[in-house]
């Protein structure tokens, strides 16, 4: 019989002293006992809301049901008839706007810790080699490029092979996984378990090129004269930059260029990596998002004597998931709330000395709802910076677009889709950030698999170019 | 072959080698102008290095590199045979080739390297092309015949006087056009100061200036902006805007500031790269 009223698991997590000064996991998951009551807990309700609000319909209340069995390989296979990425889906998923913030029960006892338990059943279902990648189909003779090896395109991907078609993804970077490799700090997301998921859909049998700018050596038109259908899921790379006087002074980091040093090129690794990064004593960051958090927690584990986010609402506006400005503030991170930036104030070396901020008040909402920050003047201030990190948003990476005028944009730059989600080249199809403008791993993720069924759907009716 | 293996490698130079590089796709798409990043080893850095040459027919690519920190010494130290982990691109936005009429194209060090592709796509775009060529002295002088090759007019300028004239670049240019010479556009590639007042002697003899920009590049692809440089008072990514601007209005003291960023670093970690590698003859003078 379910238990719900027992405690909700949270599992081991590093402690706020031990974790601000490494970049190891900080939440350790579940133990099989703790999975094992976890499981307990769920009602398996009949119509289950959580199934429901997964961007990706994970058959939740069916694979806890099998863990509850303690059948592993079962609760494993069933969260993959959905979803490739589970243990990356279980930790950088924002349960709590999804499965868990519908589970029915989150009032009385708290929800189902759904994102635990699915982290858990890949993990461990990994790690005792039960953990399989679904077969492909019958070779179908079509070929289909993904632009970006990051969750949408890695989505798409492997759901393109299941039905036995033959994938290449093109990646422009030297290592595979996108926002994932580059932006998500190995403190959220180890970079073994980006690994891990890759090769289930290398072992798959798709095809992954690394080094690959589409737009540089290979255009969109070019892969269209080899593949029957293209998915662009290039992302959001494009760092908005706060257009402020004294911007470029040496020291100023947008948050891609600082966090891909940091966890691309594993910069806190220096000199054993070769690529530094240098922060200084007192670090700013710029924005309230899930960037800026990840950005800010980072610094903090560099070692600096103070790391400060300076966000122009207040902390109710902040769009970062709630846990991690929780675990910022554990951590030690500063929060500057109702503040705006002003002026970078610049040493005579051409380096960073200060932020010259103003103090602001909420004023009425804006188009999303969101109450807007009104500058009180004659209220700058001026806070001693070493370096400061601009994580105020990022736009979609302009390069594809620009090679490919055939495209067409929307006028906030994203990739502008039809109703049944294809863009204005046939045969070309894109989602995730490219679409969105900067949105989450999930939604991204459910871009790439919705994108994939659609490619089926034109593709049938298509003779394959090369037989 | 497997991709990015070095099919040839030639030493310039103590500290400069040249090496051919099996790439076809970039080989295929290279423009004059263009770079490709290269990374060495599985913790290296992504350096971004100015494409020299390139081959259809083979497929290859050719890139010149001088060992200033641990990447490039550890570029140079690799063999014919050996394989780059990464050689992306072609990067970067192509210099626009047309006839200008009179264009003189200047090189300093390693940038004659550098600007010697763009020296060749202009003559053959119809272009009377005078080539000035700075050296410290005249051993660290690289590819002179090649570059004379391509051009009207060639004249070397050297500190020390050892070859051509005893100067600096900006002196072999006043000098040619004070001997009559009508220059319409300026192409310039070498170290920032001499980018910087060459650039700025061009805008006063009536030239229009261009300068291929080197900032600390990361991914090189547009994405990260560590690669921003002030262009008429805007934020430009030379990455993908670059790496060559129009230079008459271009803050190089902000280039030059942000390129020695990391200098502490840099040395700290060749001085561990050429202590690991103590049979290697230190060819930069550090020891």
């Amino acid at each position: 019989m379910p238990n719900p009223s027992l405690p909700r698991q949270h599992g081991q997590r590093q402690t706020p002293e031990q974790r601000k000064r490494n970049f190891d996991e900080v939440a350790q998951g579940l133990t099989k006992e703790e999975a094992a009551l976890e499981a307990s807990r769920c009602l398996n309700c009949k119509n289950p809301k959580c199934e429901a609000a997964c961007p990706v319909n994970v058959k939740i209340p069916q694979f806890i049901e099998l863990l509850v069995k303690d059948d592993l390989k079962g609760a494993a296979s069933k969260i993959m008839e959905t979803s490739l990425l589970p243990s990356i889906c279980g930790r950088v998923c924002p349960q709590e706007n999804h499965c868990e913030g519908a589970c029915v029960l989150k009032e009385k006892f708290g929800p189902v810790a759904v994102g635990l338990l699915e982290r858990y059943t890949a993990d461990a279902a990994r790690k005792a080699g039960l953990l399989n990648p679904p077969m492909p189909g019958k070779e179908s003779g079509y070929k289909v490029a993904c632009v970006g090896s990051g969750p949408s395109s890695l989505s798409c991907a492997a759901e393109l092979r299941r039905e036995g078609h033959k994938v290449v993804v093109y990646e422009a970077l030297h290592d595979f996984g996108g926002v994932l490799r580059y932006g998500i700090p190995s403190f959220r997301l180890p970079r073994t378990t980006i690994t891990n998921e890759v090769k289930t859909v290398q072992d798959m049998g798709v095809e992954f090129v690394q080094d690959a700018l589409i737009g540089a050596a290979l255009s969109v038109k070019d892969l269209l004269k080899e593949y029957d259908a293209v998915y662009i899921g290039s992302g959001a790379g494009l760092p908005t930059m706060a257009n402020i006087p004294g911007e470029n002074a040496v020291g100023v980091y947008s948050a891609n260029e600082f966090l891909t040093r940091v966890n691309l090129m594993k910069g806190y690794n220096f000199p054993k990596s070769d690529t530094p990064i240098k922060i200084g004593k007192n670090v700013i960051v710029l924005g309230g998002g899930n960037s800026a958090m990840d950005a800010a927690r980072c610094a903090m584990r560099l070692g600096p004597d103070s790391v400060t986010v300076v966000y122009r609402r207040s902390r109710s506006e902040m769009p970062a998931r709630v846990e991690e400005v929780e675990n910022a503030m554990e951590e030690g991170i500063q929060f500057n709330f109702l503040t705006v930036q002003k002026e970078v104030i610049v040493d005579e070396k051409g380096h960073v000395k200060a932020l010259k901020c103003l103090r602001a008040e909420l004023g009425e909402p804006d188009e999303k709802g969101r109450r807007r920050p009104v500058i009180i003047e004659g209220s700058d201030f001026i806070m001693p910076a070493d370096s400061i990190i601009v994580a105020i948003g990022q736009k979609p990476n302009p390069i594809i677009p620009k090679t490919t005028p055939e495209l067409k944009m929307t006028q906030h730059g994203t990739m502008a889709l039809d109703e049944e989600g294809a863009s204005s080249i046939a045969g070309v199809y894109g989602g995730g950030d490219i679409t969105r403008g900067g949105a989450t791993v999930l939604l991204a993720m459910k871009d790439g698999i919705g994108a994939a069924h659609r490619i089926n759907k034109y593709l049938k009716n298509k003779e394959p170019k090369n037989k | 072959m497997e991709k990015y293996t070095i099919v040839n490698k030639v030493d310039i130079s103590p500290v400069i080698c040249e090496f051919e590089i099996y790439a076809p796709l970039i080989a295929n798409a290279a423009k004059a102008g263009q770079f490709v990043i290269l990374r060495g080893g599985v913790e290296g850095e992504r350096v971004p290095v100015t494409l020299v040459d390139w081959n259809k027919e083979k497929g290859t690519i050719t890139t010149i590199i001088q060992a200033i920190g641990k990447s490039t010494a550890q570029f140079n130290s690799m063999a014919k045979g050996d394989r780059f982990l990464t050689v992306a691109g072609p990067l970067g936005t192509a210099v626009e080739i047309k006839n200008y009429g009179t264009v003189a194209v200047v090189g300093g060090g390693v940038g004659i390297a550098e600007v010697y592709p763009i020296a060749k796509a202009l003559k053959e775009a119809g272009n009377k092309v005078i080539s000035i060529l700075g050296a410290r002295t005249k051993e660290l002088l690289i590819l002179e015949e090649k570059m004379a090759e391509v051009s009207d007019i060639t004249i070397i300028a050297t500190d020390d006087g050892s070859h051509g004239i005893k100067g600096m670049v900006t002196d072999a240019l006043r000098g040619v056009v004070e001997g009559g010479a009508k220059i319409d556009s300026g192409f310039i590639i070498g170290p920032i100061p001499m980018m910087k007042f060459t650039a700025k002697l061009m805008v006063e003899l009536g030239i229009k200036p261009h300068a291929s920009l080197n900032p600390i590049m990361l991914d090189g692809t547009g994405m990260c902006g560590c690669c921003r440089v002030v262009v008429n008072g805007e934020t430009k990514f030379a990455c993908v805007d670059g790496p060559m601007f129009e230079a008459s209005n271009i803050d190089f003291d902000n280039l030059l500031a942000r390129t020695s960023e990391y200098k502490n670093e840099e040395r700290q970690l060749l001085e561990t790269f050429e202590r690991e590698h103590k049979d290697h003859k230190c060819r930069i003078g550090l020891h």
